[in-house]
């Protein structure tokens, strides 16, 4: 049996020794009547088997091509030597480095990881990773909450609707309200009345593209004793204002654009970094720098008293296992890139989402908002966005997130560009888009 | 662990000298950001990322792995953690699905799309569930989703304000009362009898109209399996309450007996222990739910539904709680775990279960040989818990095993049991490796005896000796202090 190391006798040595004369015998305390149920499952494959299996469900997949996808993860460059850095196995077989003295290598990588993603922010405390994006917010709005001692926060329409959709669940069960500030032009207007809320919560980039006023909507926050919570694109710090030059007290989001495969949504990993005042209120594991007993510097998990394995009912969090390997993956991709290679990518897709919206308004297409654009846009379409994506897939372009109708933009969809989309692969997105009807008459759409 | 080194192991912001880099993106002309997107949205200066050569990287993260335990080097029997062996065929399985984008069409993702709705339907038949969720994103997070499911259903009974309560065992997780009040309950603990079994009497107790969820691992986190498991389900049925599964221990009865048929209303996987996804030094970890159909209009959204003759992801469930995440779960973890359920199928999940509960039987005999003293003296499942002789720590037994190359059990877990060591030796161990991990211990307890002060100044070949973690929580340092910012 694959993975079982005992030969029969093996079997027969164990159980003489614990004294009992069979593997069932093992489990007498079992109840009897529901033992060794007839269970359905598919019959055992051995490995080729399971790779020719594995290799056919993949090629009913379509991947490659031009890819213009967004909304939340995009494909980046991912150079060599990141995954076969951060997937040793070392790393990869590793559990939570509990033992310290066997675990500088995870250990010293996350104080590193904390170390770049507090750059990146320019805030103090980043924690070890979380699980996304998504939970990230969620988290950091319970921590505005148990720091203002408030129970109603506010968050732009502007963030992520399946962000805000997971807000809601997390939030619903501790009787948190929430109230949504709804787009004007794209872009979050000034609250009215954020006076009680625990904190606002706003998005840079937004999810239709557009870049936010942050450091207005932090003033207001601020003006009415919350907290402002930004929701970032790792990415795009390498070039925008990171989220402690324009106040925000807490900088959330989503890692995968620093360094990990899309992965059909998961695993990426979420971080959150936030202003020392705010350390004892931060969820999820922490790794701080000490000596051992003969003065060498060392790293161990450290304030574990907010955690759930010590404060157990009172913890800050419910979290234990994080996302360690896929933010060592973001570790290894920021140290190989360093500030250079990240500003380029960063710039390299802001300069091909402009390059390609350039090319759509020049064959008439419209964009849906006129606001400052990151590496990503809204591009009113004349067929529902779903529609737009599946025609523009059966041309071999992965292209087109649907926005969803509570934008009121009526039919359009999200394009992104990052520096590794070719002008190959425009001409290749403008081909199929021209093929599916979305660029003829385009002048009188809306008229 | 290759080399150990003398002195402070460098910073990769000491490796770090301007202008070098390790990797070079796609060239771009550089656009003129200010007009392109403001001068006020631009950043005044770079972030302090570090400025490596490739090759000053590879060294500095290949030396980094070296000062690292892991499951393929090293013997881990970490209790309630099942550290098995991960299968390298596992790895080359997940990178054919690494690059399908969450929004790309559906139509584009069949094959995915039929492998997640292929595993919710395995892992609903093994657990004896009737519907399942990919999503949660780990153990905890499963607990998460499947407390706001019970939640979710007494209020939609009209008992949502009556039922504020979940009682956990005194050993549980402490995941487990940290998930309670997460999702808006308090916590009633009930203590374990002497063999190790939640109390009966205690739990009659704590049962009542309040009562929300009883919340259980089985085997629990001594070992043991909870031999009245149906009267316990009855009492909770009875009482108005649902039963939870906590699956990380799981792995001790896999194939065997299912939680749906011992009357558990919801399950949690954590499918990086039972079903070998690795733990990549503390996740991704990824924690499916099960639930009986009672429940299924809650289940986070959205869900893999056969649709129009192929496979399709639903938002379409009314009742549902909502979103637990972005996205749809930890795919790359879900095509690892389908990976090892279609390589063993049924007949070699009970083999795993089987082996697991024989090796732990084995090591606890070993153990007890060599000195240990064991509080539940009856056959454990997968795990069992330990205590070192009176007069010698746990800890120091604990540190005295990392210069054996092996590392240490689960320690001071759970917590009703003193000095307590929780062993999960897993099936994948043979048993020369378990011989020598018992004589290690065993020698460890000789040296106790015969040399005073050893133990407590153990270890002394790792790469680093025992920290100082007073000072790290009192006067935290959690970045990389730069020179400018020293003292």
């Amino acid at each position: 049996m694959p993975y079982l190391p005992h030969s029969p006798d093996d079997v027969r040595r164990a159980l003489e020794t614990i004294g009992v004369d069979s593997i069932d015998a093992l489990f007498d305390e079992l109840p009897a009547s529901l033992r060794n149920p007839d269970i359905e499952l598919p019959p055992a494959m051995d490995e080729t088997a399971l790779m020719a299996h594995l290799r056919a469900l993949a090629a009913s997949d379509v991947t490659g091509g031009p890819t213009f996808l967004g909304g939340g993860m995009r494909r980046h460059f991912i150079p060599a030597v990141t995954p076969h850095l951060a997937l040793q196995s070392e790393f990869v077989t590793a559990y939570t480095p509990y033992q310290p003295e066997v675990a500088q290598g995870v250990l010293q990588a996350t104080f590193e990881f904390q170390t770049m993603m507090a750059e990146l922010t320019g805030l103090d405390v980043s924690n070890a990773s979380m699980y996304d994006g998504a939970t990230a917010v969620a988290e950091a709005a319970l921590l505005a909450v148990r720091h203002t001692r408030r129970d109603a926060v506010l968050v732009s329409r502007g963030v992520h609707p399946e962000t805000r959709a997971v807000l809601a669940t997390y939030l619903r069960a501790q009787g948190i309200a929430i109230q949504t500030v709804d787009l004007q032009d794209g872009r979050t207007p000034v609250p009215a009345g954020p006076d009680g809320a625990a904190c606002v919560i706003a998005q840079q980039p937004n999810h239709l593209g557009s870049l936010e006023d942050m450091a207005t909507l932090g003033e207001a926050a601020h003006e009415g004793g919350g907290l402002l919570v930004a929701v970032v694109d790792p990415l795009s710090l390498a070039v925008l204002k990171p989220p402690g030059a324009y106040g925000a007290d807490v900088a959330v989001g989503d890692g995968q654009t620093l360094g990990n495969p899309t992965f059909f949504g998961g695993p990426s990993f979420g971080f959150m970094v936030v202003r020392q005042e705010l350390l004892r209120q931060l969820p999820g594991r922490l790794v701080g720098q000490t000596a051992d007993v003969e003065g060498r510097r060392a790293y161990v998990l450290t304030l574990q008293a907010r955690e759930q394995h010590i404060r157990r009912g009172k913890a800050k969090s419910n979290i234990c296992s994080n996302h360690q390997l896929t933010a060592l993956m973001a570790t290894v991709n920021m140290a190989a890139l360093g500030p250079q290679g990240l500003r380029e990518m960063a710039a390299g897709s802001v300069r091909q989402a402009h390059r390609l919206a350039d090319r759509l308004r020049a064959e008439g297409a419209r964009l849906a908002l006129d606001a400052p654009f990151f590496n990503e846009f809204t591009l009113s379409t004349r067929q529902p966005g779903s529609v737009v994506r599946s025609a523009l897939a059966a041309r071999g372009v992965h292209a087109g997130v649907p926005v969803g109708s509570e934008y009121g933009l009526g039919h359009a969809v999200l394009l992104a560009a990052t520096e590794l989309v070719t002008e190959r692969d425009m001409d290749a997105l403008l081909g199929a888009l021209r093929a599916g009807g979305e660029l003829e008459a385009a002048e009188v759409r809306h008229g | 662990m290759a080399e150990p080194r003398r002195g402070s192991f460098p910073s990769i912001y000491e490796r770090s000298r301007p202008g070098r880099r390790a990797a070079r993106p796609p060239r771009h002309d550089e656009p003129d950001l200010a007009a392109l997107l403001g001068e006020d949205q631009l950043r005044d200066d770079a972030p302090r990322l570090p400025e490596v050569s490739e090759l000053d990287l590879v060294r500095h993260f290949t030396q980094l792995a070296h000062r690292q335990f892991s499951i393929d080097g090293n013997v881990y029997p970490l209790g309630s953690c099942t550290m098995k062996y991960n299968p390298k065929v596992h790895e080359d399985a997940a990178r054919l699905f690494q690059d399908l984008h969450p929004y790309q069409a559906p139509e584009t993702a069949q094959g995915t799309l039929q492998l997640l709705f292929e595993l919710q339907r395995d892992l609903g038949a093994l657990t004896g569930m009737d519907a399942v969720s990919l999503q949660p994103a780990a153990g905890a997070h499963g607990e998460l989703t499947g407390i706001l499911m019970i939640r979710a259903y007494h209020e939609a009974r009209g008992e949502g304000e009556q039922r504020k309560v979940v009682i956990v065992p005194d050993g549980a997780h402490g995941t487990n009362p940290a998930t309670a009040s997460m999702a808006g309950y308090s916590v009633v603990e009930v203590e374990s009898d002497a063999r190790g079994e939640v109390d009966l009497e205690a739990f009659r107790r704590a049962l009542g109209p309040e009562v929300a969820a009883v919340m259980l691992t089985n085997p629990n986190t001594v070992g043991v399996f909870e031999s009245r498991i149906l009267e316990i389900a009855g009492l909770a049925h009875e009482a108005g309450a649902q039963l939870y599964y906590d699956g990380a221990n799981l792995n001790a009865i896999v194939g065997r007996v299912r939680p749906g048929d011992m009357g558990f209303d919801v399950v949690h996987l954590n499918l990086h222990k039972t079903f070998t996804t690795p733990h990549g030094g503390g996740g991704p970890g990824t924690g499916p739910i099960g639930v009986k159909a009672h429940l299924a209009d809650f289940l986070p959204v959205p869900l893999v539904v056969r649709q129009d003759g192929g496979y399709g992801l639903s938002e379409d469930l009314p009742h549902s709680i909502g979103r637990m995440r972005s996205f749809y779960g930890n795919v790359g973890n879900l095509v690892r775990a389908y990976a090892y359920i279609r390589t063993l199928g049924l007949e070699g999940l009970r083999r795993v279960s089987g082996h697991a509960v024989l090796n732990a039987n084995y090591l606890r005999v070993k153990m007890q040989r060599a000195g240990f003293r064991i509080p539940y003296q009856r056959l454990n499942m997968h795990e069992f818990v330990a205590q070192p002789p009176e007069g010698v720590h746990t800890l120091d037994v604990a540190k005295a095993l990392l210069d054996y190359g092996m590392h240490p059990m689960t320690v001071y877990f759970p917590l009703i049991v003193k000095e307590a060591m929780m062993v999960e030796p897993t099936e994948t161990e043979s048993l020369e490796t378990l011989d020598a991990y018992a004589e290690a211990l065993g020698e460890v307890l000789e040296r106790a005896a015969a040399e005073p002060g050893f133990l407590a100044g153990a270890p002394y070949d790792t790469p680093v000796r025992r920290l100082d973690e007073v000072r790290a929580a009192r006067q935290p340092v959690l970045r990389f202090p730069f020179a400018d910012e020293a003292g």
